[in-house]
């Protein structure tokens, strides 16, 4: 028995080494003299750790408006996100509407197609919204929203899955818990607002971390949305330190390394709410 | 009278509550899969009018040798990605159930990539893949391989894409398997064991197939997410090196970004989309079938 344990405990940090190295690497990396950067063969502790890359990097032209925009875009989005997903995935769960199942099926198939169906649809759509950015009233002669915070975090802010945590999270509760409430004379709002809004908070934790690393992360729309320098998010803000072969290897970890820490913040503070809630809303 | 009120109450606080949501989705989820239909038969650049060309850009699709590897190369990538995904999470949640103390710190490592945007991850593997001083090479030279061009080749390239995106998926998996494992009663292993089943055999007759409905949800998802694959191609190869990478997401992007050529892209998203809705109804019906059978 003993030595089962010791067997299993050699297997996880063998696991661990292998999925945690890339990490390693790139935080070594980051925190290495070029010279040392590019000796061969390479040192697996640095020499000399010095933080001239994140000087480099951070000081890059652009690149705190980088991380300035992507925050804006997360935060956003996280907050539409937190207010009407909890609505609708709270009436999905414990409200009872005609064409119900019909609709929230609606909902999840959407899920199903892929990103680039909508894409060009929605670039259009955002290009020529009308009365912004020198277009008419028919949308027409400007560019809309393109290059705006509100065209950036317009593909972010409903999302389904979004929905379907917090309708499988007020799922479990007693029916009996709403019907005591209206028997006492509570209105909706005030059921919601009093009993299930507070009790809704792990599954809030969880659609927040969600949504806002889906915002930090996403690269295509971004891409394909801003033509302004001044208006690009950090995922795209990466590419100024490589070229099409090579790379400018230290200040792009440094770079990376930066861009890491924000999703990995917001999950240490909200991790236990984030693995029990996509363990319990995942699948049954 | 009173239940008529209150049902009339509660009726009109779920239609303020869902029309957000529902709205907005027909809105940027619905409404598009029309307008992309109607552009896949127009020629249209993106600025002034779409011309209708009827079916002009179908048929240029199905002599389209550049469309129809990428296609193959998406596959390729998912059948290579999806099996190596699914073991190895599967392996991983066995680690982490077993109930050790601190246990907790190894699930967190093994779920890091998973966090770790997709563009952060390409650019950690760009930098281990570099041929002339990436560490992966140094690696290898300690076992005396010659170095690898890695994501340079043709040949290797897209196996190296495999890699960093089964690196980065199986925390999530591994999260999903443990839900699993942890759903099957203990009752089923201790009558096994008294009846003298080996660890081994228990695995393969208790685990797997009870973890059936699990397999099928992951396969299912994988394949949905593994074959709109733009995000890793775009920014460690761009599709290179000889279109080794090109998947169908990035030349969807380039027809409508680069050439402005939004009507055939709109025709190629549409036939993309058909796969994956094809092959996930599929799948979804043969695991009713299968269900059915037993």
């Amino acid at each position: 028995m003993r030595l089962k344990k010791v067997r299993l405990i050699f297997l996880l940090f063998v696991a661990a080494i292998i999925m945690g190295s890339p990490f390693f690497w790139m935080v070594v990396s980051s925190l290495k003299p070029n010279a040392e950067l590019f000796s061969w063969p390479p040192t697996f502790v640095p020499q000399r750790i010095t933080f001239e890359h994140y000087t480099a990097a951070l000081t890059t032209r652009g690149f705190e408006r980088y991380f300035l925009n992507s925050t804006i875009v997360s935060l956003l989005s996280m907050a539409f996100n937190l207010v009407f997903c909890s609505l609708a995935g709270y009436a999905f769960a414990r409200l009872d509407f005609p064409m119900k199942n019909f609709l929230f099926l609606l909902l999840l198939s959407t899920m199903m197609i892929p990103v680039q169906v909508t894409l060009i649809p929605t670039f259009l759509m955002v290009k020529s919204f009308p009365l912004v950015g020198g277009n008419n009233i028919f949308g027409q002669g400007g560019t809309g929203l393109l290059n705006t915070y509100a065209g950036l975090v317009v593909p972010h802010i409903m999302s389904v899955f979004g929905v379907f945590i917090m309708r499988q999270f007020y799922m479990q509760f007693p029916r009996e818990l709403s019907e005591a409430a209206r028997i006492d004379g509570a209105g909706e709002l005030k059921i919601f607002g009093k009993i299930f809004l507070p009790l809704g908070k792990p599954a809030m934790s969880a659609l927040a971390i969600f949504t806002f690393t889906q915002a930090w992360d996403d690269f295509l729309w971004p891409l394909v949305v801003t033509s302004d320098r001044s208006m690009r998010t950090l995922q795209l803000g990466l590419e100024v330190f490589k070229n099409r072969y090579t790379a400018d290897w230290g200040p792009l970890m440094a770079a990376t390394t930066v861009s890491i820490v924000p999703v990995i913040v917001i999950f240490l503070v909200f991790q236990r709410y984030f693995t029990d809630t996509a363990l319990s809303s995942g699948i049954k | 009278m009173a239940t008529n009120r209150l049902e009339r109450r509660i009726l009109v606080t779920a239609l303020i509550f869902i029309s957000p949501v529902l709205i907005y989705n027909i809105i940027f989820r619905i409404v598009p899969i029309f307008v992309s239909l109607f552009l896949s038969f127009t020629k249209f650049s993106g600025f002034g009018e779409a011309r209708l060309i009827g079916l002009g850009n179908y048929s240029r699709i199905v002599t389209d040798s550049q469309f129809w590897g990428a296609v193959l190369r998406t596959l390729q990538f998912s059948v290579e990605v999806l099996p190596l995904n699914m073991l190895i999470s599967l392996l991983l949640a066995l680690l982490v159930n077993t109930g050790i103390k601190g246990l907790s710190i190894f699930r967190a490592i093994y779920y890091l990539p998973v966090i770790t945007p997709m563009v952060a991850a390409s650019m950690i593997w760009l930098w281990l893949y570099d041929p002339q001083i990436g560490i992966l090479n140094f690696l290898l030279s300690l076992f005396n391989i010659p170095p690898q061009n890695f994501l340079r080749s043709p040949a290797t390239a897209l196996h190296s894409i495999v890699a960093m995106r089964v690196w980065r998926g199986v925390g999530w998996n591994m999260l999903i398997y443990l839900a699993g494992l942890q759903g099957i009663s203990k009752n089923l292993y201790e009558a096994a064991s008294i009846d003298g089943a080996s660890a081994f055999r228990r695995f393969m007759r208790i685990t797997l197939p009870l973890l059936r409905p699990v397999h099928m949800y992951v396969l299912i998802v994988g394949l949905i997410s593994t074959l709109q694959s733009f995000t890793e191609m775009y920014v460690m190869t761009g599709g290179g090196p000889l279109e080794s990478t090109t998947t169908v997401g990035l030349l969807i992007y380039r027809s409508a970004f680069d050439y402005m050529e939004m009507g055939y892209a709109s025709a190629m998203s549409f036939i993309l989309g058909i796969i994956i809705m094809t092959l996930s109804v599929v799948s979804f019906l043969w695991r009713k079938e299968k269900e059915v059978a037993e």
